[in-house]
């Protein structure tokens, strides 16, 4: 049986992992390779990385960050943040990355995801989007939720997987950082629309509200960031209640 | 040390399955050269990617045929593995026809790619005591044949390993697929 994959979500600036990691035992915490190394150990089925940096170094950063991971990590990995053409896209998955996000630019171009499908394969394209409710509907949002876009979220969703996305990453802006579990009813709605597999992001909390998204939804992965950095939620100990209750888990 | 040799034609996990030998102390060479090829201790058909942009980029190289003449042993991964067979649905291309099997698109109500990890069964030769899931990226798969030396199941069974003679091949990717991958990896680097 295929497994629900648990994402654990590294924000890197200037090389750098950031947002709060507080991990004992870690010598160096804000360096990326060194915590993905660690979470690859404890059970992390893939990891995604995003970066903000803003910089022009931008890409040798990241490059060079991609390279370490790919030679050091033997689970794959996503990474995003900022990928804003086809170029940019092919940097990073020849120097190791397994599937690259796109959010912003797919927004302003649908027309690239089609783009690094045909050139890379649907595996390899992740759309990202991050949405909330306005009026009763879920729009989508552009960087980190500064911005509204005139997308509904489930026809832009849809419209992604058409032109060749392979994975959905859908942050609930309602959700993310609440800690009072995801985005259920959205998410139930989103798996019942597309066939191609969706990552749950936002508003992770405890080990139930991971049970929760698996046992009422159809999401093929879940993403949290900080749960797990601050051990809030321990990565072992949330796969062994997974299975506990019959979820499908790599142990 | 054994000599590896990375079939260099482009794919794209060419540096991942790279870094996965370094990891195990191997230092292979990336080639497309045929001499090289055929002299290596060992031969590694990585594959990500379209199936038919990847024909023709083994045609452009000549190796559509070369590659199966190849005598020592050869790993075949996902793509790799895919157009080591007869003919696959993805491009509607003929493969290599090193396993007399052709591979199919999957079709219904369920996800596609099949993504993520999942198990094997009936595991024998190099997967042989692998009991742990391996990492699989895939939206088309070989069917069970006598040359399938591992199954798995995904609303029903596909092949997740093929062996005929010198050629062995795994449409998952041991070298994402941590602990396990890795023992793969060394269970093919002792053939």
């Amino acid at each position: 049986m295929l497994k629900k994959r648990i994402i654990p979500c590294l924000d890197i600036k200037d090389g750098r992992t950031v947002k709060g990691i507080n991990f004992v035992g870690l010598r160096d915490a804000g360096d990326p390779v060194a915590l993905a190394r660690m979470y690859s150990e404890i059970g992390a089925d893939e990891l995604v990385f995003l970066d903000i940096t803003a910089t022009h170094e931008k890409r040798k950063t990241l490059v060079a960050l991609v390279k370490e991971v790919a030679q050091q990590v033997a689970i794959p990995f996503t990474v995003g943040g900022g990928v804003g053409s086809v170029e940019d896209a092919y940097y990073l998955l020849q120097s190791g990355a397994d599937k690259v996000a796109i959010n912003s630019a797919a927004v302003k171009n649908p027309s690239i995801i089609k783009e690094l499908a045909d050139k890379f394969g649907n595996q390899c394209v992740v759309l990202a989007v991050d949405a909330k409710l306005v009026d009763g509907t879920w729009k989508v949002f552009l960087n980190g939720g500064r911005v509204e876009t005139d997308k509904e979220l489930f026809s832009w969703v849809k419209q992604a997987e058409e032109l060749g996305a392979g994975e959905i990453l859908f942050t609930s802006m309602d959700h993310d950082g609440t800690k009072a579990g995801f985005a259920i009813e959205a998410l139930k709605k989103m798996n019942e629309l597309l066939t191609i597999p969706i990552i749950a992001s936002g508003g992770a909390g405890s080990i139930a509200h991971f049970t929760e998204v698996f046992q009422q939804t159809d999401v093929s992965a879940a993403l949290a960031a900080s749960i797990f950095h601050f051990k809030e939620v321990d990565l072992p100990a949330l796969k062994q209640a997974l299975r506990a209750e019959q979820i499908q888990i790599r142990l | 040390m054994k000599k590896v040799a990375i079939i260099d034609y482009g794919a794209g996990n060419l540096h991942s399955v790279m870094y996965a030998l370094e990891r195990l102390g191997v230092d292979p060479i990336i080639t497309d050269n045929k001499s090289v090829l055929s002299s290596a201790d060992l031969v590694i058909f990585p594959g990500v990617g379209h199936a038919q942009a990847a024909m023709k980029a083994l045609h452009a190289k000549e190796l559509v045929d070369f590659i199966p003449t190849l005598k020592q042993p050869v790993l075949g991964i996902c793509l790799g593995m895919q157009l080591m067979c007869r003919h696959t649905e993805e491009g509607d291309v003929d493969g290599l026809g090193i396993f007399d099997v052709d591979v199919l698109r999957f079709k219904g109500d369920f996800k596609v790619p099949h993504m993520g990890w999942n198990g094997l069964m009936e595991g024998r030769s190099i997967l042989e005591n692998i009991e742990n899931d391996v990492y699989f990226v895939h939206s088309y798969y070989v069917p069970v044949v006598s040359e399938t030396i591992a199954i798995t199941d995904y609303n029903g069974t596909f092949s997740a390993a093929l062996q005929k003679d010198n050629f062995y091949a795994c449409q998952f990717h041991p070298e994402k697929s941590g602990v396990s991958g890795e023992q793969i990896l060394k269970n093919f680097l002792k053939k």
